[in-house]
Order: C-alpha cells, then sequence, then structure tokens
C-alpha cells in the first residue's frame, strides 16, 4: 500500500506548511505554491507527512492510497 | 455556397448538401451532420429534419435493454471521440453511466468557449433539431433522469433557436425527458465539463477539483454524463444509419483512411484567420490539412498553423501535409517533436509574413485572464508565461529570460485543478519547437518586423472583473485583457 | 446548586481569570502573526500556526476553570444561566455579561475549530473573526470586575497584555495589508507584487528560488 501526497489546488492558499514539514517531497514556487513529489512517501517521512495533512489550514492537501489502478483518500483525522 | 452570419469574423460560407454542386466538384466536403442546414434566420422545423434526416429509432418499452445495448455496440463499432476537445471514446463514457443505479442527468456542452471555433453555435441555430436528436438518444441510452443542453449566455440566438426545437418535439412527442436549455456565462472555463457541472448544480461556473477522478461529477446527487454538441449530434446519426455508415464518410470522396489512424466519419474544422473562405466545414477524419487549407484558400508562405483551439498545438508548414487523424497527428511527435490533436477542431492560419510568436504572445496573455481565479499556479503562472513570452516575441528578453520561459512552463502544467494551464502550456510548447529558427533569430535580434502586424486570433475582450451576469460566484477578480476585438477578413 | 464556599475557590476564579486573560492575549497575538504568515529559521511558520492552537486550547481551559469555579463558589451569587447567557446575573449585571459574552465567543470559536473539517470554510472564518472581538471584552470584564486590580503588578500584567495586542494588531495592519482572497491578481504587475508580499518569510528566511528541474515536478 504506497500512499503519496496530493494536492487540492483550489483550496491551497499558498500557506507554505507542508514544504516546513516535509521539505523532502514539497517545495514552494516562486509564488508560494506547493510543487509536489510524486514518489510513494518514504518510510521516515511518513509521519511528518500525516503532520503536513494535519496541520494545513485549509486542508489543501492529502494522502492518496494507489490499490491497483484505484485511487482512495486517507481520511484526515479530525481536529 | 451560403454565407452564414459571422461570429468574431470567422463564420464565412457554409458548404451545403446541394445537388447542384455550388461546393464545388472538389470541395473536401461530406455535409453529413450539415445536410439540409437552414441559415440562422430560419427557424426550426421538425418536418424538414425529418424529411432531411429521417425519423430518429425509438425503441418500444421491452426492446428498450437490447436496443440500447446495440445501439452502444454500433457506437463502439463506429469509433466516435468526443468532439469537444478530449477526444474520449463515446461509448466507453456512455457504457460507464450505465451501470450507475441511479438515473444519470445528460448534458450536452454547446458553449462553443473557444473563440476560434462555432460549431456548436452553428449546430444550435442550424441544426437544432439533430442535436437534440442526440441528447434523447444519449437519455436513452442510459435512462436519464434529466437533460440539459447549455449554450453560451452570449448566444441568445441558439437559446432561442432550441427553445422553439423544444416546443415542436414536446408537441410530436419524441423525446422520453423533457429538455431544459440553460445559459453559463460566457467565458473560456465556462465550458470546461466540472465548470458546467458546477453551474448547474450550484451556480458557480468554475471547474471543480475531483480527487478521485471524472466519477466524482454529480449533478443534484445523480451522476453526470457530458458530451459536446457535436458528438451528440453523430450520435443521433449513427442512430440512424449505423458504424458501418459512419465509418465509411471518408470514401464518399474517394479517400483511404485505414483503420490504423483511429479515424471515423466526419468533423466540422473552423477554419479561420488569413484564408480566402473562413468557415465551418464538415470534413472526414483522414482528409489532409493541407487539402483542406487550399480549398480555403490559405497562403501556401503560412508561417504556422494553430490546430485544435487555444490549448491546441501549433504545426509547422512542413508538417501541414499530415492527414488530420488522430494517430498520424500523434506520430507527429516522431518527425517534428510536436504531439498534435485535433482538439475543437479549430484550424486558425497565420498570414504571411506575420510573427508566429506574437501570435503565441497574445493568446497566452489571453488565456491568462481567461483563468478562474482558483489555483495559484495558474493564476501567477500564466501571467508570467506571458510576460516571458512577450519579452520573446517583442525584444527584451535578456539572457535568463529563456531559462525562466522554460523553468515556468515546467511549473504550471498539471498543477491546477483542471486542463486550462496545460493546454496553454502545450500550445507554448509546440510553438518554440515548430518555430525553432524563428525563436532563434527573436533570441539574437531582439525582434521581427511580424510582430506589427495585427493578429488574427478572435480574442474577445471580456467584461471587467468580477461577477459575469448570472454567475453567482464570489468577486474573484480576474484579469482583463484589453485586446481589441481580432477577427478575420479577406487576406492573400 | 452546591453550596460551597471557600476562600481557595475564591482565590481560583480571581488566579484563574489573570491566567485566561494572558493566554488570551497570547493568543490574539499569535493568531495575528500567524495570519501574517510570518516565520523565521527557529519558528517556521507552521510553528507559530501550531503554537497559536496550543496557547488557545489552554486560554479556553483557563476560562473554563474560571467561569466553573465562579458559578460553583455562592461568595458570589452568579449561577450557572448568568455564565451562558449575558445580562441574567443579579451581581455586578453589566460586567458579568461582557464575561459571558466572551466567553460564549470562546466556546464558538474552539468548537468550530474542533469541527473544522466537518463545517464550511465561511463559517469558520466567520466565527473566528469574531474571536477578535472576544478579547476587548474579556478585558474589560477582568478590569472592571477584577478585585485585584488594586495590586500594580496585575495592573502592570494587563497593561502589557494590552499593549501587546495593539502593537501586534497595528502591525497587522499597517504592514501587512489584510489579503481577501489571496492569491488572486488583477494583472501580471499585480501578481508579481502580491506574490513578493506575500512572501514575508522571503525577508527573514530566504526561499530557495532554484527552479526545479522536470525530474522533481510531478
Amino acid at each position: 500500500m504506497r500512499r503519496r501526497l496530493r494536492i487540492d489546488p483550489i483550496a491551497c492558499d499558498g500557506f507554505g506548511y507542508c514544504a516546513e514539514l516535509v521539505p523532502e517531497l514539497v517545495r514552494l514556487d516562486e509564488w508560494g505554491f506547493p510543487v509536489v513529489r510524486d514518489l510513494p512517501i518514504p518510510e521516515g517521512v511518513e509521519g511528518m507527512a500525516t503532520e503536513a495533512v494535519a496541520q494545513c489550514p485549509r486542508r489543501a492537501i492529502y494522502l492518496q492510497v494507489e490499490e491497483a489502478g484505484d485511487r482512495r483518500d486517507v481520511p484526515s483525522r479530525p481536529r | 455556397m451560403t454565407a452564414v452570419g459571422s461570429r468574431h469574423g470567422l463564420i464565412g460560407p457554409v458548404a451545403q448538401a446541394d445537388p447542384a454542386g455550388t461546393g464545388g466538384p472538389d470541395a473536401p466536403v461530406v455535409p453529413r451532420l450539415l445536410a439540409g442546414l437552414r441559415a440562422p434566420g430560419g427557424a426550426p422545423d421538425l418536418e424538414h429534419h425529418h424529411r432531411v434526416h429521417g425519423r430518429l429509432p425509438q425503441p418500444d418499452r421491452r426492446s428498450h435493454s437490447a436496443w440500447s445495448s446495440r445501439l452502444l455496440a454500433e457506437v463502439e463499432g463506429a469509433g466516435l471521440n468526443g468532439r469537444g476537445g478530449a477526444g474520449f471514446p463515446t461509448s466507453r463514457k456512455v457504457a460507464a453511466l450505465r451501470k450507475s443505479w441511479r438515473k444519470p442527468a445528460v448534458v450536452i456542452n454547446a458553449m462553443d468557449s473557444e473563440p476560434a471555433a462555432g460549431k456548436d453555435w452553428l449546430l444550435t441555430t442550424g441544426t437544432p433539431h439533430l442535436v437534440l436528436d442526440g441528447a434523447a438518444t444519449l437519455a436513452r441510452l442510459v435512462d436519464a433522469a434529466s437533460v440539459t443542453v447549455c449554450v453560451s449566455e452570449a448566444r441568445p440566438d441558439a437559446a432561442r433557436a432550441l427553445r422553439i426545437a423544444v416546443g415542436q418535439r414536446a408537441q410530436a412527442a419524441v423525446d422520453p425527458v423533457a429538455v431544459e436549455i440553460r445559459q453559463p456565462p460566457d467565458r473560456y472555463v465556462a465550458g470546461e465539463e466540472s465548470s458546467l457541472v458546477h453551474w448547474l448544480d450550484a451556480g458557480v461556473a468554475r471547474p471543480l477539483f475531483r480527487r478521485n477522478g471524472p466519477s466524482d461529477l454529480a449533478l443534484a446527487n445523480r451522476p453526470v454524463l457530458v458530451h459536446n454538441a457535436e458528438t451528440a449530434s453523430h450520435l443521433a446519426l449513427i442512430a440512424r444509419h449505423g458504424a458501418r455508415w459512419f465509418r465509411d464518410a471518408p470514401t464518399e470522396l474517394g479517400l483511404d483512411v485505414p483503420p490504423s489512424w483511429g479515424a471515423a466519419g466526419t468533423m466540422l474544422a473552423s477554419v479561420g484567420g488569413a484564408v480566402e473562405t473562413p468557415g465551418i466545414f464538415e470534413v472526414p477524419v483522414g482528409l489532409r490539412l493541407d487539402r483542406l487549407l487550399a480549398y480555403v484558400g490559405a497562403p501556401s508562405l503560412t508561417p504556422g498553423v494553430l490546430l485544435g483551439g487555444y490549448g491546441g498545438t501549433w504545426l509547422p508548414p512542413e508538417a501541414l501535409c499530415t492527414p488530420m487523424a488522430p494517430e498520424p497527428l500523434r506520430r507527429l511527435a516522431d518527425t517534428f517533436g510536436i504531439s498534435a490533436a485535433l482538439g475543437a477542431g479549430v484550424v486558425l492560419v497565420l498570414p504571411p509574413g506575420s510573427c508566429p510568436l506574437a501570435e503565441t504572445a497574445r493568446i497566452t496573455r489571453w488565456m491568462a485572464a481567461e483563468n478562474a481565479g482558483q489555483c495559484g499556479p495558474c493564476v501567477f503562472g500564466l501571467p508570467a508565461l506571458a510576460e516571458d513570452l512577450e519579452s520573446l516575441a517583442f525584444g527584451n528578453l535578456r539572457g535568463e529570460g529563456f531559462a525562466h520561459l522554460r523553468h515556468h512552463l515546467e511549473v504550471v502544467s498539471g498543477r491546477g485543478a483542471c486542463r486550462h494551464p496545460d493546454g496553454v502550456v502545450r500550445m507554448v510548447r509546440t510553438s518554440l519547437t515548430a518555430f525553432a529558427r524563428h525563436v532563434q533569430d527573436h533570441v539574437a535580434k531582439g525582434s521581427c518586423p511580424g510582430v506589427a502586424m495585427p493578429g488574427v486570433a478572435p480574442l474577445p475582450s471580456r467584461p471587467l472583473p468580477g461577477r459575469p451576469a448570472g454567475d453567482r460566484t464570489r468577486a474573484r477578480p480576474v484579469g482583463q485583457v484589453p485586446v481589441a476585438l481580432s477577427g478575420s477578413s479577406r487576406f492573400r | 446548586m452546591l453550596g460551597v464556599t471557600t476562600p481557595l475557590l475564591w482565590y481560583t476564579t480571581r488566579a484563574s481569570g489573570i491566567v485566561a486573560l494572558v493566554l488570551l492575549s497570547g493568543s490574539v497575538v499569535l493568531g495575528l502573526i500567524t495570519s501574517a504568515r510570518a516565520g523565521t529559521h527557529r519558528w517556521p511558520r507552521f510553528a507559530v500556526s501550531d503554537l497559536h492552537r496550543k496557547v488557545s486550547l489552554l486560554a479556553v481551559v483557563f476560562v473554563c476553570i474560571h467561569v466553573l469555579t465562579a458559578v460553583v463558589d455562592t461568595f458570589v451569587p452568579i449561577g450557572l444561566l448568568a455564565a451562558l447567557v449575558p445580562l441574567t446575573s443579579h451581581y455586578k449585571t453589566l460586567w458579568v455579561a461582557l464575561g459571558t459574552v466572551a466567553f460564549d465567543l470562546l466556546l464558538a470559536v474552539a468548537i468550530t475549530s474542533m469541527l473544522r473539517t466537518r463545517i464550511r470554510a465561511g463559517t469558520w472564518r466567520a466565527v473566528h473573526w469574531a474571536s477578535y472581538l472576544s478579547w476587548p471584552i474579556a478585558v474589560a470584564h477582568g478590569v472592571e470586575m477584577g478585585t485585584d486590580m488594586r495590586f500594580v503588578w496585575v495592573d502592570g500584567l494587563v497593561a502589557v497584555c494590552c499593549i501587546a495586542v495593539m502593537m501586534t494588531f497595528g502591525w497587522r495592519v499597517v504592514a501587512r495589508p489584510l489579503r481577501v482572497g489571496a492569491g488572486v491578481a488583477a494583472s501580471s504587475e499585480h501578481a508579481v507584487r502580491m506574490a513578493r508580499e506575500g512572501r514575508v518569510t522571503a525577508a527573514i528566511v530566504p526561499i530557495d528560488r532554484r527552479p526545479p528541474t522536470s525530474a522533481e515536478v510531478r
């Protein structure tokens, strides 16, 4: 089960917390919006990725599971 | 040929099925959709429509399911692809919705949001009954609960024609579901599939972000099937005449179109720019582009042609002999580094001596102003791209400017909720590839004399930023592009 | 209700009130900095935002202790109703009402924040704007009702809180113009200007401006 980080570009408002928390996978473009690497999340980064999903003020970043070509969102924990 | 009313000066004479042969013996047109087309002034007439095309086959209650399966097989055999721009196989789209347990909603997209196209307008004003036949057929295929036809609110004539036609059909009781005519705002992104559904559902004409793919689209909690007006019209004819008839269109011109080309049926090409007779022509898919261009009087020294739409691909003069079919266009990538596609059927020809980079810059600037204002990379990235192109075209591109341009192309594509920025990036990339030598000239010398020529791409100036009428979006300003309406006129 | 009165309850009410006021002021200051999207190397923006959330939670806890002890204590005749509905207290009606209003607003903010994923973004934001109101109301309540205002150090503490909040508010409004619908530009020059303005952190933390290579961009 490989999880990837994805951004909802409409919700995203360029806060940039995700790039601070998961710099291995997210960097900011020159306008402050996230550019996410389309890779499965490496082992050591899982925790911070979950934290980034929880911390986004607009709930714009989320985790997606790809299983046999069928995409499914991982529900974020309620805060 | 009769002259049809003009929109941005693009639509000119349109070929009709006239046995007297006013289209000329060498006209590369196969009037099927446009057979018996009435000039827009003329009111819709159901009797005339039945005389020209015959009656639409209707299943009776008991054989409905068998009829649907057979028709779907015919559509698949016909190889009909969507004519809205994406070119997705129609049968697959329909089949996916037949399995849903809730009755779907059918939406016909006749928005013509590409300013350089006019085919949806032509179909809805000239032969609305054919479009509505297509809608009825789709409704029967998926057992729809509702049918909505969307025309731009800037096209009241199309809405009027459709409403008259719907009234005539209601009297004759030919439709399974009552058809509603709606008019979303006249913006480029309003014609995008999810924008349309979003507007119908919530009054907001902006694309939606679909986390789980196209299946996420819903209208009043029903799954929704969206098809272009031209696709629906083709469907209406396939229901009458079958797949073999559809596929045999090129043979009427004596053309040999191999099946490997992925070509089938006819398409409506909106030809404009520096041509003698701009207009909308129904040509067989697989016709060579240069043959069509010769027919409309395109100059032989044209610097290039934009194919598909403003999110489409540029073709250099050497590539114009390609057949207008999916596979050969895709394979242009091998020879020219450009993977092209038919898109919305737009063919825009540049005048000799003009600067293709200037035209690209103008179109990019217009497309940048047409963003929905939702996604940062598009809202900021497209104007940045437009600036880079303007520097390249009009001459103040400094050393790193080109690196900026390349970087922006990488960073803007694929990061929006819809394909708007992707289309612009593709258009720009193909421009840089198709006109590579010209680009080098610009980088070396700054500019070229061609930039002084007026543009040919129609770029309508839209109302000031804020809310377009009928759109309940929040007041997010979308930049205004003060580009005057540029239409085509006679060029030599 | 329990008929209890001990000096412990009374002192707890007063002390928790003071602590709540300090924490609330801290929360407002941090909230202003968060909305300004400011940060440093040591305090990245997510950390400022997280600290704001935690301080706010602590403030709400202390306000609850303050209200609870005041209600339970029979030394002052403030019942549960007076704690939740304004102007229903017989004792110092107006000033208790101010406290009640501030408490209600804080509860609304706390509840909407906990249910943030389930409610509309517009609703959450509207309620959060109301929290701006709760601070001055709470200060007025504290200054008028506070039995400890006779102590200089308490006066000083409240003054420091007020100055901190007002200075931060002034900075937020003047130095960082409030942006509504952030990320939308009316023209490309505006877009570039907004992009520069939006990057407050650029002044404090240089953002890596090296363009990503195509291998890194999805």
